[in-house]
């Protein structure tokens, strides 16, 4: 991949609208403005979100990133509508410090309606501007201006948007007051547009960090400790420099790296590293297995909160009322691909491409370990794998940047081997869910409590207090960790989901906040819903047999929502039998439903499985969602990613579970963290409910939790035999059996 | 250090000072500046790095150049670009069988050395064939759809 244009050059490239970047408006100390929808707010000019070239283009600028959700062609849809220009003139820079809007993380589902929403009115807004434009140079009204793939025509005389760049200054506060399309205008939102990301993945294009090449650039490699706290005493540097190809061995504290002239150079000089250096280890992690869950609720340090309470004088007091705590073990992220950076210094300025989630927060962070000013450090996206959350793409950064500091102003670049990425990447938490519900004479639930404790969700750069970076705190002048926030309600982060969306009379929900992290933790892919959604949504069935009730009649019974309803209904419908059918000993059919973040996407699944009661193996073999998102820019985009979130999460529910000892992480290969085969996926149904008049709701998140809950149900079904703790690994399944 | 003189997609590859055991995938990632193969474990257990010699398929991180410059080595630019597309490619294009696409290299690389030998696979024999690769943004259905589609459309 050639590396993106600098701004200067880009800025050069023909005759633009843009005249110069604006960050911000001229406040001249007015008063608090108004506030703008989506990210608008935060990056007002209309002229950072997009900008009209005479050769005929159009390009919009997010501070989002693309990692394979596909949201740079959701983007360009939306914009090419507003607008009223072909798909195929869209061009999108992604998160770059010098180009584009500042739009924090690309995560939590949101970048659709964040960045989309932001897109979508300055678009509309550009749009009154041009055609307005348009209208005085052919002397006529506006309002008798046709405009079709941006040429306004009226009585004969036409005019481009691309003949107006002289005319028209974006450089102006959005105001927000023109009123984007309705949903019977768009000719591409709503549409399966296919995805603008995708050819050149299947051709060999350049398309990921991994494919950045710079002229004389060089290849490093990281060792890390041996494991969390361990400190280095000593190590062969001289006989690491007479390696092949060695250029630079760059220890700092604890950090050591290097670099080389080839890649496989750099991986052998590793090696050798890595067996030279002697370390001091202590017994820093906490107990493994089920003592884990124990030491969770009883030994971890906590931060109590109640996060939801409601009560009622009117309700009698429970007939029955059942516990149960379920838990769930630290989880990776995965990436098929290890993280990777390429780093070059030049006269004191640094330059990073990264596949970090958020390169602004990014840039912070590392200009604070450099002790620079954040202007000197210029982060651009470029894709990597699939990340699932935060996972090691901000810290390798890093790591390229430090060892790039050794090498003379070449590039680096860095990618980590797959040790490096099980051991060292940010974990999804372990967690624990206790649950008790209390059921009046005629089954109702009248009582509901949930404690759920965790650690940390939320560990990302760009938190105040200190650095979010890993080799960050290795250093011989280490950075320190910010201390832990975990996302308040409404979203929440440990606690996300953990508030039921049913209406109960009586309900509390408490927090454990557990801030100290022997083993680092930070945001996966749904931060604390897909466990709680798995806890709540158990909880919820064995109360409907408890009260003898159908799961889906049980839940409906005990929900307002219309929307929710219809989510249930649908997916129930057309999974075409009833959940609660009995099992046969070894097949079932379980159900499950989340409001994901209780505020965005709806999502109900039913899941079949077949347990081998011999093997304890358990094989999701079809599973039938229905999904309310508001209003779909890209129906297939969202199938996929529906069908990807259900299939990742049977492997997380079925499979998946780091492994260590007091000392080390001993999850280091595929081998230690075996994840869901081809032979092992389960055909995917998706039923989509449009509601075009709606705002956008994000999918990325939603089906995870419901997922987990719906296979947990239907082992349950299938075997009668409740299984409460993540993952349901053969020999575990096997157990329960017995 | 050696050369060696590879054929890759056809055509003849010089590459020098290179040590013998050096995988292949890095002299096709970085000598040839080729982007088709993926590092992603360096174990041969993931499939990312899947390219074909002499149309078997193989892990270019755990095969040395010296033994992969015996026979003829295809990688997925090897198969088609954007303007003449293989039928695998444009089968994974139209099924839309990715989402960050990481592993596509070594799923249509499987694939093609499949229905080299097996024109029309079932569903099944697809599946066990990708078996051994790993793909986490759990696209497994649409990759399944788009084998079909391009089996369909080579036979």
């Amino acid at each position: 991949m050639k590396p993106s244009l600098s701004r200067r050059n880009f800025l050069k490239t023909g005759s633009a609208l843009v005249i110069s970047f604006s960050l911000a408006p001229d406040a001249f100390g007015q008063a608090k403005p108004a506030p703008l929808p989506g990210s608008l707010n935060n990056n007002r000019m209309l002229d950072s979100w997009l900008r009209v070239d005479a050769d005929g283009t159009v390009t919009i600028f997010t501070g989002k990133i693309e990692l394979g959700q596909g949201i740079g062609t959701a983007l360009a849809q939306i914009a090419a509508d507003e607008l009223d220009v072909d798909l195929k003139r869209i061009k999108i820079v992604y998160g770059d410090t010098a180009l584009t809007p500042n739009e924090g993380q690309t995560a939590g589902s949101q970048s659709v309606e964040s960045s989309g929403t932001a897109l979508r009115f300055a678009c509309a807004e550009a749009r009154d501007i041009l055609v307005n434009a348009a209208a005085a140079k052919l002397g006529v009204a506006a309002t008798a201006l046709a405009v079709s793939d941006g040429t306004c025509t009226a009585g004969g005389k036409s005019v481009a948007y691309w003949d107006l760049v002289g005319d028209v200054n974006l450089k102006r506060e959005a105001q927000a007051m023109v009123k984007p399309k309705l949903a019977s205008e768009h000719k591409w939102v709503g549409k399966s547009v296919l995805r603008r990301d995708i050819p050149k993945k299947m051709t060999g294009g350049a398309a990921y960090v991994q494919d950045v090449r710079l002229p004389g650039m060089v290849f490093g490699r990281v060792v890390r400790p041996p494991s969390p706290g361990a400190r280095l005493v000593a190590f062969d540097e001289a006989a690491v420099k007479r390696m092949p190809g060695v250029i630079a061995v760059v220890r700092d504290g604890d950090f050591l790296g290097l670099a080389a002239e080839r890649e496989e150079q750099a991986i052998k000089a590793r090696e050798l590293l890595k067996k030279s250096a002697r370390w001091k280890e202590s017994e820093s992690l906490p107990p493994s297995g089920d003592a884990l869950y124990e030491h969770l609720m009883t030994k971890a340090k906590s931060v109590d909160s109640v996060v939801n309470e409601k009560t009622s004088v009117t309700v009698a007091a429970p007939a029955k009322t059942l516990n149960a705590t379920y838990t769930r073990p630290f989880q990776v992220h995965g990436s098929i691909g290890p993280s990777c950076a390429v780093a070059q210094w030049r006269e004191g300025r640094l330059t990073v491409w990264t596949h970090s989630q958020g390169v602004f927060p990014l840039r912070g962070d590392l200009a604070k370990v450099f002790a620079t000013d954040p202007a000197n450090v210029h982060c651009i996206h470029a894709e990597g794998a699939g990340c699932y959350g935060h996972n090691g793409a901000d810290d390798v950064a890093l790591d390229a940047a430090l060892v790039a500091r050794a090498t003379g102003g070449r590039p680096v670049k860095l990618q980590w081997m797959r040790d490096d990425e099980f051991q060292w990447e940010p974990y999804g938490s372990a967690m624990v869910m206790k649950l008790s519900g209390g059921l009046d004479a005629q089954g109702n639930v009248v009582d509901w409590t949930h404690e759920v404790w965790s650690h940390p969700h939320n560990n990302r750069p760009g938190a105040a207090g200190g650095v979010n970076l890993l080799a960050s705190w290795h250093l011989e002048k280490p950075s320190r960790a910010p201390f832990p926030v975990d996302p308040p309600q409404p979203t929440g982060g440990g606690d996300r989901n953990s508030i039921p969306l049913y209406d109960f009379p009586n309900q509390k929900v408490v927090k454990h906040f557990l801030p100290e992290m022997p083993l680092r933790t930070s945001a996966l892919r749904t931060l604390g819903g897909y466990s709680n959604v798995f806890a709540l949504e158990s909880f919820i069935d064995e109360l409907a047999l408890a009260a003898g009730a159908d799961p889906v009649e049980f839940r409906l019974r005990h929900l307002k929502d219309p929307r929710a309803r219809a989510a249930i209904e649908a997916a129930a419908q057309r999974s075409g039998g009833r959940p609660n059918a009995k099992g046969d000993g070894a097949r079932g059919r379980g159900f499950a439903f989340a409001k994901y973040k209780n505020l965005a996407c709806y999502v109900a699944v039913v899941a079949d499985v077949e347990v081998d009661r011999a093997s304890g193996k358990v094989r999701v073999t079809r599973a039938v969602a229905a999904v309310d998102a508001g209003q779909i820019v890209n129906p297939d985009g969202v199938v996929n990613q529906i069908e990807g979130g259900i299939i990742q999460s049977a492997s997380w529910t079925l499979m998946e579970a780091v492994r260590y000892d007091r000392t080390r992480v001993s999850t280091r290969s595929w081998a230690d963290y075996p994840i869901i085969h081809f032979g092992d996926v389960p055909q995917v149904e998706v039923v989509l409910l449009d509601h075009p008049e709606d705002r956008f709701h994000g999918v990325g998140e939603g089906s995870q939790g419901p997922a987990a809950a719906a296979i947990a149900n239907a082992i349950a079904n299938a075997t009668g035999k409740r299984l409460r703790a993540l993952p349901f690994a053969p020999e575990r399944v096997r157990q329960a059996l017995a | 250090m050696a050369d060696f003189t590879l054929r890759v997609n056809g055509a003849t590859r010089k590459v020098s000072s290179v040590a013998p055991d050096t995988p292949l995938l890095y002299v096709l990632r970085n000598d040839l500046e080729l982007n088709g193969p993926k590092f992603g474990c360096g174990l041969a257990q993931c499939g990312a790095c899947t390219v074909l010699i002499d149309g078997k398929s193989v892990r270019s991180c755990s095969v040395p150049v010296s033994a992969a410059a015996k026979g003829a080595i295809t990688t997925l630019e090897g198969l088609g670009t954007i303007e003449k597309l293989h039928p695998l490619q444009r089968a994974f294009i139209e099924e839309q069988a990715c989402q960050c696409g990481y592993c596509s290299n070594g799923m249509i690389m499987a694939a093609k050395a499949l229905l080299a030998s097996n024109p029309r696979p079932s569903e099944v024999e697809i599946k066990r064939a990708l078996n051994g690769h790993l793909c986490r943004c759990a696209s497994h259905n649409r990759i399944v759809r788009a084998v079909q589609r391009a089996a369909k459309e080579m036979a």
